[in-house]
């Protein structure tokens, strides 16, 4: 939508001379069928949005008119879509069945919320126990007709695919089906293309919200400042975080947590005393470090935000929390750390190099086949190959220092290490003699274990030679 | 300027505007019939004949109405009955079943929404039949009352025929057309689909019982009875109230058709669908631009929004992404372009990626492996990018995937892209990584 109000100026002077136009322009909604003074209070609560929700207006029309049966909104996360309907139907008291199809697992959920938000609770009570579409249409159908459209606004949508095949097709043609002045609004992150049944649907309307640009970001997010320090103050900290983070993230939900979670951290140096509002370098300095610190941690959910808070308060570098990735790192016995070294190089090295690594006397190998070909060959790009259980215990018996007796205890301890998830059992429980393992550990992982053994491992694998 | 004083037939400004946005919003969103719809009147003539014969002379029948989403196949169905309901007889003894597909998933379902349209639930009461087929004779034998000596004439309405057809043993259409065959009481089956291959979803059985009667209605319409049905949509109906300005109104319209810029418009959405409902959102979007200020329909309306509609969606959702997942999505794009579309995982865009970093020497984009995971996954939400279906044993950065978004589409998008920085849209333009 923003594309075709700048992509043709033209078309906008022309209709820039009458008041209405340029009403609509500086953000004020307007409609001869709603009061003004109510779209007046719903323009103050969609900064930003004025020109999806002035279009989504003049769709609906007039209360007691017809509005096209179904209207599919898509857009990023967070993006307002259903910020603006919902302010919209609450400003305007315009009679609405909200539902999420999160929570509506099955279709009586559905059914019955839509019912219950129209019709009331006892006709809500009227569907059997485990109704159909059938059902649905004949008790609404029973009811009394509209004064003015009725709007069922479905979130998160795409779930709907999932559900039973008729129920979409339905839904997009329930003003046709119960003979009503009903429009479906559909909300979702995902395009059309992927919902569209196979012999084909009603084709709904559709309508997208476009992502907020950074000044619209800075915008929004400098509406919720702390009441006691100034608007300027508040806005040079927004855009501090938002050149640390914009260029990952731009979903408004996500950096607005951010911005609450650091602004104490920011307003330190403050409180203190050390410096005043003006310094601006100062405060910089201060809390840029921390805000990439916190990329690192509390937007990847390593920390939550009350260790991170509680982080903030101690200052203590020595007492930092372990994120969730820190807790990977187990303590193995001797031989399982051999035995994951084994399986990885087993994992990652073509089997006919093993001669050329684990044995002592391996003769003459011809360098031309022995090279890598290509860089798509690269066995750390295209994952862990599976080997069998003898291969596993041929290269753990060369790797490890000293005679192994291969009693039980080595086999259990490969078992638990596929509990522990380290290693993937590939092939099938039923196939007992030739089990076939993969392994499932990072480079890194793999190096810090190897390292606590005194094994090089980057010598014996075939990728980095 | 918004209102005028006028002679009794004039309406204040704002009350037309209101009235036009009521008749063609029932027009296009409520699909109300106007007078006399073109193109089809040899299959609305065949399909007057054939109900008719049924109505009337007691005559069983039926008949498919093929034809694609849009078409027109309901309102061809509609205007016949209304027209043939204006007839005192056919009004008198014609009993109507509207059965659909779409809400009638099982034939026992069907059977007791047949037995509520005909109103014959205290006739059925607790009866317990064998089958469909007693059943339904006992509904039909129950019609047989009255002063008539024969049972009423019934029209059954299958809309979404198609979805009838995957009923079990397709009792339902079995039964309709051995009864349609059958000398007892007169019934009409007429059945609406999209599909052109319906009868070989019939079986061997259903389909022999079949009259093989269909009415196509694929439109040969031409651009020029294109152009003429948009007029005719377009335009207001003679009883409007205000006739001064129904005059003015359709005159617009008239200028508007013959346009040269709007022609090459409807051109392009005629070259791409020719159905009703799409030309019915196309107008449903141009008078949601008519407002007081603007009592008419201009052409730029119609430019502007036939841009929104042949907007891409993808291209869309490609403009909210942020930089790290823009620069996913162009690493994506040049593995496809090198190993010709072969399925690949996250280690390898991110490598890919990490080659171009190396070659910039620029540490703006130097994130860490999870940062760029985090980036990957949201791109697999937004359905970007979508797993092979292989085994979900594999680790996460091993699992393959395949790019839904192509060449033109991500070309399209760093154009419009806010403040792309020009190294990246190098990246993306050169033809080897």
């Amino acid at each position: 939508m923003v594309v075709v109000a700048l992509g043709a100026p033209g078309t906008i002077l022309r209709s820039m001379s009458d008041r209405t136009e340029r009403s609509r322009m500086t953000g004020l909604l307007e409609h001869p069928g709603y009061d003004e003074e109510r779209l007046r209070r719903a323009a103050e609560q969609l900064s930003c949005r004025e020109l999806q929700a002035g279009m989504l207006l003049s769709l609906m029309g007039e209360p007691q008119q017809y509005c096209y049966p179904s209207i599919f909104i898509y857009g990023h996360r967070a993006s307002g879509k259903s910020h603006v309907i919902n302010v919209l139907m609450k400003e305007l008291e315009l009679p609405h069945a909200t539902v999420s199809c999160v929570e509506c697992v099955s279709v009586a959920l559905l059914f019955e919320q839509v019912l219950h938000s129209f019709f009331g609770c006892d006709v809500a009570s009227l569907l059997p126990r485990s109704p159909s579409l059938t059902d649905f249409v004949r008790i609404y159908r029973q009811q009394s007709p509209a004064q003015q459209t009725r709007y069922v606004v479905v979130e998160k949508a795409e779930l709907l695919r999932d559900a039973d095949a008729n129920l979409l097709p339905a839904l997009l043609r329930l003003q046709e089906l119960v003979e009503d002045n009903v429009t479906i609004i559909l909300l979702s992150e995902i395009v059309w293309d992927t919902f569209r049944p196979n012999t084909g649907c009603f084709e709904p309307l559709l309508l997208h919200f476009p992502d907020y640009s950074k000044v619209e970001l800075q915008q929004i997010l400098s509406q919720d400042r702390h009441p006691s320090y100034s608007a300027e103050l508040y806005s040079f900290y927004v855009n501090i975080l938002l050149g640390v983070f914009y260029s990952v993230c731009r979903d408004l939900r996500e950096l607005r947590h951010l911005a609450a979670l650091n602004f104490s951290k920011f307003c330190e140096p403050l409180e203190e005393g050390k410096v005043k509002e003006t310094d601006t370098h100062k405060l910089w300095k201060n809390i840029e470090p921390h805000l990439k610190k916190a990329m690192q941690t509390v937007y990847l959910r390593e920390v939550s935000s009350l260790q991170w808070e509680q982080m903030q308060q101690t200052e203590d570098e020595t007492g930092a929390p372990k994120g969730l990735s820190a807790h990977t790192h187990v303590e193995l016995p001797f031989y399982s750390k051999f035995l994951l070294i084994a399986a990885y190089l087993a994992s990652y090295n073509p089997a006919r190099t093993d001669k050329r690594f684990f044995m002592k006397h391996h003769g003459k190998i011809k360098k031309t086949n022995f090279l890598k070909k290509n860089e798509k060959t690269t066995n750390h790009l295209l994952g862990p190959k599976p080997f069998p259980l003898d291969r596993l215990l041929a290269i753990f018996y060369s790797v490890v220092d000293g005679r192994v007796t291969p009693t039980a205890s080595i086999f259990s301890q490969i078992s638990s290490l596929v509990t522990l998830q380290l290693l993937a059992q590939v092939s099938h429980d039923d196939q007992l003699d030739s089990p076939k393992y993969k392994c499932a550990v990072s480079l890194e992982f793999i190096c810090n274990i190897s390292r606590t053994v005194n094994f090089d491992i980057m010598k014996y694998l075939y990728d980095f030679l | 300027m918004s209102k005028r004083k006028g002679n009794i037939s004039h309406q204040p400004l704002g009350e037309c505007i209101s009235q036009v946005q009521r008749i063609l919003r029932e027009r296009f969103c409520h699909q109300k019939l106007t007078e006399g719809l073109e193109g089809v009147e040899a299959q609305h003539k065949h399909l007057e004949e054939l109900l008719r014969r049924s109505a009337v002379y007691g005559e069983s029948n039926s008949v498919l109405i093929v034809g694609p989403r849009g078409a027109g196949k309901s309102s061809l169905l509609r205007s016949v009955l209304q027209e043939l309901l204006q007839e005192k007889e056919v009004q008198e003894n014609l009993l109507q079943v509207h059965l659909n597909g779409l809400l009638q998933a099982d034939d026992r379902i069907a059977l007791k929404e047949i037995t509520r349209q005909l109103h014959l639930e205290n006739v059925v009461g607790d009866k317990v039949f064998g089958s469909f087929a007693e059943n339904l004779a006992f509904l039909l034998e129950a019609l047989k009352k009255g002063d008539r000596t024969s049972s009423r004439p019934v029209l059954f309405v299958l809309d979404e025929f198609d979805l009838f057809a995957h009923h079990k043993n397709q009792t339902l259409l079995y039964n309709l057309f051995d009864v349609s065959q059958s000398t007892q009481a007169p019934v009409a089956v007429v059945g609406l689909t999209c599909r052109l291959d319906v009868l070989e979803l019939l079986e061997k059985r259903v389909k022999s019982r079949f009259s093989h009667r269909q009415i196509h209605l694929l439109s040969g319409l031409t651009f020029g009875q294109y152009l003429d049905r948009v007029r005719a949509q377009l335009s207001l109906p003679d009883e409007f109230c205000d006739s001064r300005f129904a005059q003015e109104w359709n005159a617009s319209v008239k200028t508007l058709c013959e346009d040269k810029s709007v022609q090459d418009v409807l051109q392009r959405h005629f070259n791409c669908s020719k159905d009703f409902r799409s030309l019915h959102m196309l107008l449903m979007l141009c008078l949601s631009r008519v407002t007081l200020a603007k009592p008419a329909i201009k052409a730029s309306d119609l430019l502007d929004v036939s841009r929104l509609f042949l907007a891409d969606a993808k291209t869309n959702m490609l403009h909210g992404l942020s930089i790290v997942e823009l620069c996913l999505i162009i690493a994506m794009k040049h593995l496809n372009d090198v190993y010709e579309g072969e399925p690949f995982n996250l280690q390898m865009v991110h490598n890919e990626f990490k080659k171009f970093l190396q070659r910039k020497s620029n540490s703006m984009y130097n994130f860490s492996q999870p940062v760029v995971v985090k980036a990957f996954e949201h791109l697999q939400q937004l359905e970007l990018v979508r797993p092979v279906d292989g085994s979900p044993k594999t680790q996460r950065e091993y699992q393959l995937m395949r790019l839904m978004v192509d060449h033109s589409q991500i070309m399209a998008a760093l154009q419009k892209y806010p403040q792309c920085p020009t190294d990246i849209k190098q990246w993306a333009l050169s033809a080897f990584a």
